[in-house]
Formats: C-alpha cells, sequence, structure tokens
C-alpha cells in the first residue's frame, strides 16, 4: 500500500459534501442562482410598473423634441432640438466643467502642497489651515458657499464690480473680454507651432552634446526667445489678426464680451478650491516620500538645485504622485454631477433632471448617465496608467 | 631675514572677547530660521503679517464681536434697523436649533432621538477608544443590538408601546447621524464580504464582486441616489412602496460597501501568506480561517482607512438633500426660505455654521485617524 502510495499523492475517501470542490461549486451555483433570481425579480416587477404606469420603454425618446432650454450650451440647442441632442449639450457642459476644474485644481494644489513644505513656518502653516479647512467640508456645502453665500452677495447688472483687465462681475455672472481670431491668425499660429518644434529639436541637440562632450550648450534663452519673439513678429507683420470683444457696462446688463454664468463660476470655484486641498496632500507626501539622501547625492555630483529638481526629485515624486492625482481627478470628475444641486446644466441635470420628469423613463435616463461616467472613468484611468508607466520608466 | 628675538612676541594684554556664537535655541534664532531666513522668506513673512493684520480683527469683529447672538426674526440682524454694524447672525441659528438638530420630530418625543445619541457614542467610543476592553462586546452591541434598539427608538414600536413615528417627521443632524451610521453599519460588514469575495477562488464570487466594487466606484453618489430614488420603486411589486429615506440608506450603504471593500482588500493583502497557511495547517476551514486569524490582523490594519471612508461618508450624507431627504443641510435651506428670515447675509450665517459642525466631526475623525496610523507605525517598528 505504501509503494503505490509513493508516487501519487493520498486519495483520501471523503463524504461528497466535505469536498472542497463540490462545495465550491454548490455555493457557487447558490451564489449564481441568486443573483439570476434577484435580476429577474427586478425585470418582471419593473416590466410590470412600467406597463401599468403606461410608461414607454426603450430609446424612442431620442430623437423626439425636447421642448425645454438650457442655460449653457456649447453646441448649438434650442427647445426645438431633440433629446439626444441635449444628452450631448449635458455630457460637453460636464467635461468643460471638469476639464477647466482639473487644471485650475492641479495648479492651486500643486502650489499649495509645495507651499505646505515651506522652511517658512508662517507660510506652511496658513497652506495646512487651507488644506484642513477644505478638507473637513462638505463639497456641496462648499457650492452652496460660493453660490448662495458670496454670489448671492454680488451687486445687480447696474453697479458692478468692475474688474482690471475689462473683467464685469455681477449677479448675472463674470463676463470678461472675448478673443476674436480673424483668418490671418493662422499665421503666427503656424510660426508658433513651428517653433516650438525647433526649440525641441535644439534640446535634443544641447542633450546629445551634453552626451558626447559632458558639456551642455547654453540654450534655455536661445529656445525661449525663439518661441516668443519669432511668432510675435509674425504676428505684428499679418496685422495683429486677434482683437478682443470687451464687454460694455450697459444700463440692465453688460453686452458683448464672454459671459461665464454664476453657476459654471461658482461650481468651477467649489471643485477647484476643494479637490486642490486633496492634491496638496498628495504633492507633499509624493515630496517627502523622496529620502534627503537622493537631493544630498545630486548636490555632490554637482548638480544645481534645479537640475536636482528637475532630473532627481520630480520623477521619483510623480511616481507617487500620479496614482494619486489619477484618483482625485476622476473623483472631481464624478463630482462635478453636484452642479445639479446649484442649477449647472450638466448632464445629470439635464437627463437624470429634466428629460427624466419629462419622458418618466427612469431606468433608461440613470443607465445611459451611469454608462457615461463609467466611461469617463475607465478613459481617465487607462490615459493615467499609460502615463504612469512612462514616469515609471524613467526612474528604472 | 628677520632676527629670533623679533620672532618671539610676549602678548600683554587679553584678546577682545569674541561674539557670543549665534544661537541655536530661543525665540530669536527660531525666528531667524522659521520666518526670516532670507530676503525672500522675510518679504512673503511681513505680507502675510500684514495681511493677517488687516484681515483679522475685521473677522473676529463680523464672527464674534459685532455677531448678534439673540434674535427673533431678521430684523434684528439688518444693520439699517439696528443702528450698529451688525456680523454674522448667529441669532438664526439658535433660533432654529432645535429644527436643526431634529427636524419635525414631535416636540414631546425628542427624548428619544437624544437617547438615540447618546447609544451612538457609547458604541463609537466602545469601538475606538483603545482603553475600553472587550471590542468584540462592542462590535456586537454596535453592529447588532444599537441599530435595533435605535431602529425601535425612532420609528417606535407598537409592543414596546412606544408611538410611532413617521420617517418624514425626521429632519436635520438626527437624518444625517442615521443615514451616517447605516452607512457604518451596512458597509463594513458587506464590505468585508465583498472584499473576500474579490479574492475568492471561486470565479462566480469574484467576477460578480468585482463587477459590482468597480461599477458603483465607476459612478457618482448623486446617480446611485436617482437610481434609488427613481429606479428602485421599479424594481419592486407596486404594493410595496419602499420609504423614501430608505430607498436613500439603501443606495448610500450600497455605494460605501464598495469603497469600504477596497479599503478591507488593502488589509487583506498586506497579511502575509504564512498567516494563511499557518491557519490551513492547523485545518482551519475557510470561515473559521477568516474570522479567526485573517479579518482581526486585517481590520487593524486598516482601521484608518475605514476612518477616513467614514469621514467621506459623512461629508457625502450632505447629497440626499439633493434628491429632497430633509438632512442637516436640506433644514437650514429651507429655514432660509422662512419669510421671516430672508435677508442677502442669513445664507452666510446658516451655511458657516452647517461648516463649523461639520468641520468638528470630520477633523476630529482625521486626527483620531491619524494617531491610530501612528500607533500601528510603532507597532511595526519593536
Amino acid at each position: 500500500m505504501s509503494v503505490e502510495s509513493a508516487g501519487r499523492p493520498l486519495e483520501a475517501k471523503v463524504v461528497f459534501y466535505n469536498d472542497p470542490r463540490i462545495r465550491s461549486l454548490f455555493f457557487q451555483l447558490v451564489l449564481l442562482a441568486l443573483i439570476v433570481a434577484l435580476f429577474w425579480f427586478a425585470y418582471d416587477n419593473t416590466v410590470a410598473n412600467l406597463k401599468k404606469r403606461n410608461i414607454a420603454q426603450g430609446f424612442g425618446f431620442w430623437n423626439v423634441e425636447a421642448g425645454f432650454d438650457i442655460s449653457q450650451t456649447l453646441i448649438s440647442y434650442s427647445a426645438a432640438s431633440s433629446y439626444g441632442r441635449a444628452f450631448w449639450v449635458g455630457l460637453l457642459n460636464t467635461l468643460l466643467v471638469s476639464g477647466v476644474s482639473i487644471v485650475l485644481a492641479t495648479l492651486l494644489g500643486v502650489m499649495i502642497g509645495i507651499l505646505r513644505l515651506s522652511k517658512n513656518w508662517l507660510v506652511a502653516k496658513l497652506a495646512t489651515v487651507y488644506v484642513e479647512i477644505f478638507r473637513n467640508v462638505p463639497l456641496l456645502l462648499i457650492l452652496y458657499f460660493w453660490y448662495r453665500g458670496v454670489l448671492g452677495l454680488l451687486p445687480e447688472p447696474r453697479d458692478s464690480i468692475k474688474l482690471p483687465g475689462n473683467i464685469i462681475l455681477n449677479t448675472r455672472g463674470l463676463m470678461m473680454p472675448m478673443p476674436v481670431v480673424s483668418e490671418a491668425f493662422i499665421y503666427p499660429l503656424t510660426a508658433l507651432v513651428l517653433m516650438v518644434v525647433t526649440a525641441i529639436g535644439i534640446i535634443l541637440w544641447a542633450g546629445r552634446v551634453q552626451d558626447r562632450t559632458g558639456i551642455r550648450p547654453k540654450v534655455g534663452w536661445l529656445t525661449a526667445g525663439l518661441i516668443i519673439v519669432v511668432p510675435a513678429i509674425v504676428f505684428i507683420m499679418a496685422g495683429a489678426p486677434l482683437s478682443f470683444d470687451i464687454p460694455v457696462q450697459g444700463r440692465f446688463n453688460a453686452s458683448g464680451g464672454m459671459t461665464l454664468a454664476p453657476e459654471f463660476v461658482s461650481l468651477v470655484t467649489g471643485l477647484t478650491t476643494y479637490t486642490a486641498a486633496f492634491i496638496a496632500e498628495n504633492v507633499r507626501a509624493g515630496i517627502l516620500a523622496i529620502s534627503k539622501g537622493q537631493t544630498e547625492a545630486s548636490q555632490s555630483l554637482g548638480l544645481s538645485h534645479g537640475q536636482t529638481i528637475r532630473l532627481v526629485i520630480m520623477p521619483q515624486a510623480l511616481r507617487v504622485i500620479v496614482p494619486l492625482l489619477n484618483s482625485e481627478y476622476l473623483s472631481l470628475t464624478k463630482n462635478s454631477s453636484l452642479g445639479v444641486s446649484i442649477g449647472y446644466p450638466d448632464l445629470v441635470s439635464v437627463f437624470t433632471g429634466t428629460v427624466l420628469n419629462q419622458t418618466g423613463q427612469a431606468v433608461e435616463m440613470v443607465s445611459v448617465t451611469m454608462l457615461v461616467y463609467l466611461t469617463l472613468s475607465l478613459l481617465t484611468s487607462a490615459f493615467m496608467n499609460w502615463f504612469n508607466r512612462r514616469v515609471a520608466l524613467v526612474e528604472r | 631675514m628677520t632676527t629670533s628675538a623679533e620672532a618671539h612676541f610676549v602678548r600683554q594684554s587679553f584678546n577682545e572677547p569674541m561674539p557670543p556664537p549665534m544661537r541655536t535655541s530661543g525665540i530669536i534664532h527660531w525666528l531667524r530660521t522659521n520666518l526670516f531666513s532670507s530676503i525672500i522668506n522675510t518679504v512673503m513673512t511681513l505680507f502675510i503679517l500684514f495681511a493677517l493684520y488687516k484681515i483679522v480683527p475685521g473677522l473676529i469683529d463680523t464672527l464674534i464681536i459685532n455677531a448678534v447672538w439673540v434674535a427673533d426674526d431678521s430684523k434684528a440682524c439688518v444693520a439699517d434697523k439696528v443702528g450698529h454694524p451688525v456680523g454674522i447672525c448667529w441669532g438664526f441659528v439658535a433660533a432654529h436649533w432645535d429644527y436643526f438638530v431634529f427636524g419635525q420630530y414631535p416636540e414631546k418625543l425628542r427624548w428619544r432621538p437624544e437617547l438615540f445619541f447618546a447609544l451612538e457614542v457609547i458604541g463609537l467610543a466602545w469601538l475606538l477608544v483603545q482603553r475600553i476592553p472587550r471590542k468584540d462586546w462592542g462590535m456586537i452591541y454596535f453592529f447588532i443590538v444599537f441599530p435595533i434598539v435605535g431602529f425601535c427608538l425612532l420609528s417606535g414600536s407598537e409592543t414596546l408601546g412606544l408611538s410611532i413615528v413617521q420617517t418624514h417627521y425626521w429632519g436635520g443632524f438626527l437624518v444625517s447621524i442615521v443615514i451616517g451610521t447605516v452607512g457604518i453599519v451596512v458597509s463594513v460588514p458587506l464590505g468585508i464580504i465583498l472584499a473576500l469575495g474579490r479574492r475568492s477562488h471561486m470565479p462566480v464570487a469574484r467576477s460578480s464582486s468585482v463587477v459590482l466594487i468597480e461599477f458603483i466606484r465607476g459612478v457618482p453618489l448623486i446617480t446611485v441616489l436617482f437610481m434609488a430614488n427613481v429606479m428602485f420603486p421599479l424594481f419592486v411589486p407596486e404594493g410595496w412602496r419602499p420609504d423614501s429615506l430608505l430607498r436613500v440608506l439603501v443606495g448610500v450603504a450600497l455605494f460605501f460597501s464598495a469603497y469600504m471593500a477596497e479599503t478591507v482588500r488593502g488589509g487583506l493583502q498586506a497579511i502575509p501568506r504564512g498567516q494563511y497557511e499557518a491557519a490551513q495547517a492547523l485545518g482551519l476551514g475557510y470561515w473559521q480561517m477568516m474570522i479567526k486569524i485573517i479579518l482581526p490582523q486585517a481590520l487593524k490594519i486598516v482601521i484608518p482607512g475605514i476612518v477616513n471612508n467614514f469621514i467621506g461618508l459623512l461629508k457625502d450624507t450632505t447629497l440626499v438633500a439633493i434628491v429632497n431627504i430633509f438632512d442637516f443641510l436640506k433644514v437650514i435651506e429651507a429655514s432660509l426660505n422662512d419669510p421671516v428670515w430672508r435677508t442677502s447675509g442669513m445664507p452666510f450665517a446658516g451655511y458657516l455654521f452647517a461648516a463649523i459642525v461639520y468641520f468638528i466631526l470630520c477633523y476630529g475623525m482625521a486626527r483620531y485617524s491619524m494617531s491610530v496610523e501612528r500607533r500601528l507605525a510603532t507597532d511595526h517598528r519593536h
């Protein structure tokens, strides 16, 4: 017996209900049955309920005339447009507010994160106070604070606040000069692109020279000059093809220029101030994660302060910061749906709000909205993962 | 060439004493290194001091000295009517205090929510204060006994002789705390189950957990609340008519379970394989291994993460205001629409009060989570 069992494991006799494989199979079947039953239950009831309430199903509504107006539209839209068009308007508004807030929150957050590490005690403490206040208060409250508290105090159009740079601020929103571009603008734009490409080429060449000889040609001023001066000259030669439409203070409202609705301004301000606090913490954590020895080692190699930060600290700190930023950007995009509470016409407000109320097709509206956010989340994390891999490669 | 006589030199008097070395302690040194270490720093310090000098006295004036502490209506808070400048109208908060805390909960029965708050504080203290022993009983109390007792207290029960109070009378801080508590009580166990499912070897359990977790984490809470509000009634037979607060509670609990699951998964992954193998070698089955060996260690590591989730949960309970649940923020908003109190400065008072309350709760939890983190960090150092 022992001779036989030496070659292969002993197969113990177990009762079938104690066999781990059968048990696992059994549990999975039960779980599967439960899930299927749950879905079937929900589906069956939904169909019955919809029939009883006389609510249509499917996406037939997509091409039906919407019949309501939207206050902020990036693409042409009127009450005569279809529900499908309203969907795109809402989606673009969501993307616009998220994109603008992401850029501003990153700038503010990185700045505050660095200030928190300042050697100046007062500066560091002030940055800490900012972070703690905005991290520990609900975003909705911050939005209300900006929208009803601060913007509620703004004056009527007749006594608007005038800021430097022809910016007008009143209850109708923030009006600022809008750049108006004529056709000749293509020349300075082409010049700019060409010069940027040239500058990149020069920098690459300088890197190669440094690799070969150990001395880096000083090209900083040259490249900066190329990028700024040449397009400027072309711009003037083309007859300055850029003008600004400046808002003019009228009796009842300002006209002309570009008007940012108060909802948009408060939503961007709220999202930016809130998310910046989290980004600041991430940036600080990333920089603190780099040991002091790295700075000392790079200094002893003769790298300048700027080179130390650019070539030694940042590539390593980014490895910590980027995944954290990724999740901040994702939650900012999701948080932009809070615009519904202050009447910003984003996807949730337009689609899950107005369109849902008009058609009553709750299942379709909520599923489409959720799918959009899921797609945005997956796309953002795919892009950030790609970027993260690049950053990680630089280090190794 | 110098002669030897010239080379000899004998000092006739003492040297001048050298100046004392730079201080390395005391207030001067601190100022020099922390505020005036370079020209840029000095400029920044002076600028900030100037800005603080300009802002802080005005702020203290508005918030405390000129603030109106007692007011019957908005007239007491309007500068033109009182005759002197007024700051924040705290009288608005004082006048609505009961409404902010209990909503429209019947006045005679308010001892019930008060007792509920007390039981909640006992449960949280039992679980979170390290010195209090018997955490296992604490868990049973907080996750089983307290929810049942709390439910009977708040909504009433005929058999216990407590009159029924419909949920649409509940409101204010009470509702925020109820949502937060249900969120915690449901999301911790459900999150643990989802996390175990995600790490399970059974394909069906794993894939269903992954899909649920990733789906919920990919969508905003507000869409989950909309789903709970408008889709949930469609999913059940027509006669059921789920209560509007209950629908939102289901949404919030599900949403935070997914986040809790990811936090717990982090803890499970941090437990070395040897622990699993040792448990199996002792002949423990899956649930015995998890309950007796793995989870106690994993949960201990992720306490800071769980508390951080609670902070997020507490902040996000405010979103239920959007689907018309009268939580803390919504009752403040409702009283702002009260015609007696309608003036332009009033939202500041209301929102500032809410901000202070949320800040105290969230900042307190954040400090607690940091202290646990520090304690755990020293545990590892040995």
